[in-house]
């Protein structure tokens, strides 16, 4: 393994534990802190707006610090900016993973992160994954 | 549900406060993921990669998502397990998987790659598809609490 992998196989685990810290200290690893925020007309839980008002921004200025070099540290290239439609797909998309996202209370990062506290979330992981393959496989069939 | 971080004494800021330190992690490990390894921290892409066609960079999407749980269980060894409920019913835990795991495919995106990533980015997609999706989980809970 060359030292450019290695050192590159070495960010993602930090960035994923990083990631991983901020689910648990945030609270959003918890179901019933996400339905709480999700609960507008009810007993709203504003907790999480604190998520985005830190994240984004931050998130934003290491993209504007990425976006003055020419590629990332590791080398390889930054992604091209977004280029796809606005579409049926998108909307779709978004509108079927909100029912779920609400249903549950659990998006796909802190459920995988609670893998590591409950057993249960291993059944919710497996239907995601399995959601994901049946959407590839209709994809694939549609496409000549 | 109580919050980790006791900042102000007033338990609503403090949820705020707590979702804002997480936050702070958060940015930085999308940051680093991008300004590093040229990537945007999009969890269900990556995750997705591991169940279909594998691309190339399947290794360190992978120890990005073995990251998550790592970063949980350090929380564990800091402050206690983190506090977590998850739904009991076994059959709504898997629909709820399942329209997870296939809407994020079918917009290309959840709230880590399209909420974070994508308004950092300043997407128009990733704005709309946050919008419908926060639009339709919370359409969703307040049906459920109706019904």
């Amino acid at each position: 393994m060359s030292r450019g992998t290695f050192v590159r196989l070495g960010i993602a685990l930090v960035s994923g534990t990083l990631f991983g810290l901020g689910l648990a200290i945030s609270g959003m690893i918890d179901p019933r802190k996400v339905l709480g925020f999700l609960d507008l007309f009810g007993a709203w839980d504003p907790s999480l707006i604190g998520v985005m008002v830190t994240a984004i921004p931050l998130t934003y200025l290491f993209y504007r610090l990425s976006g003055r070099r020419s590629a990332s540290l590791t080398g390889r290239p930054f992604p091209p900016p977004p280029a796809l439609p606005i579409d049926r797909r998108l909307i779709l998309g978004a509108a079927i993973f909100g029912l779920g996202w609400g249903l549950a209370g659990l998006c796909p990062g802190p459920a995988l992160e609670a893998l590591a506290f409950d057993a249960r979330a291993m059944v919710f992981v497996t239907a995601m994954a399995s959601g994901m393959i049946l959407h590839h496989a209709i994809n694939r069939s549609r496409r000549p | 549900m109580d919050v980790y971080f006791h900042l102000t004494g007033h338990p609503g800021l403090d949820g705020i406060a707590n979702g804002a330190i997480g936050g702070v992690l958060i940015g930085l490990a999308a940051g680093l993921l991008m300004l590093g390894n040229g990537r945007i921290a999009g969890i269900s892409g990556f995750f997705a990669g591991m169940t279909g066609q594998v691309p190339p960079t399947w290794k360190e999407d992978f120890l990005f998502l073995l990251g998550l749980p790592v970063g949980g269980a350090l929380f564990a060894l800091w402050r206690g397990e983190p506090h977590l409920l998850l739904p009991d019913s076994p059959w709504l835990l898997a629909s709820a998987g399942f329209l997870v795991g296939f809407g994020a495919r079918m917009a290309n995106g959840c709230t880590s790659g399209h909420t974070i990533c994508g308004l950092a980015r300043l997407s128009p997609r990733s704005l709309v598809a946050t919008a419908i999706f926060m639009a339709s989980a919370i359409a969703t809970v307040a049906v459920e609490k109706w019904l």
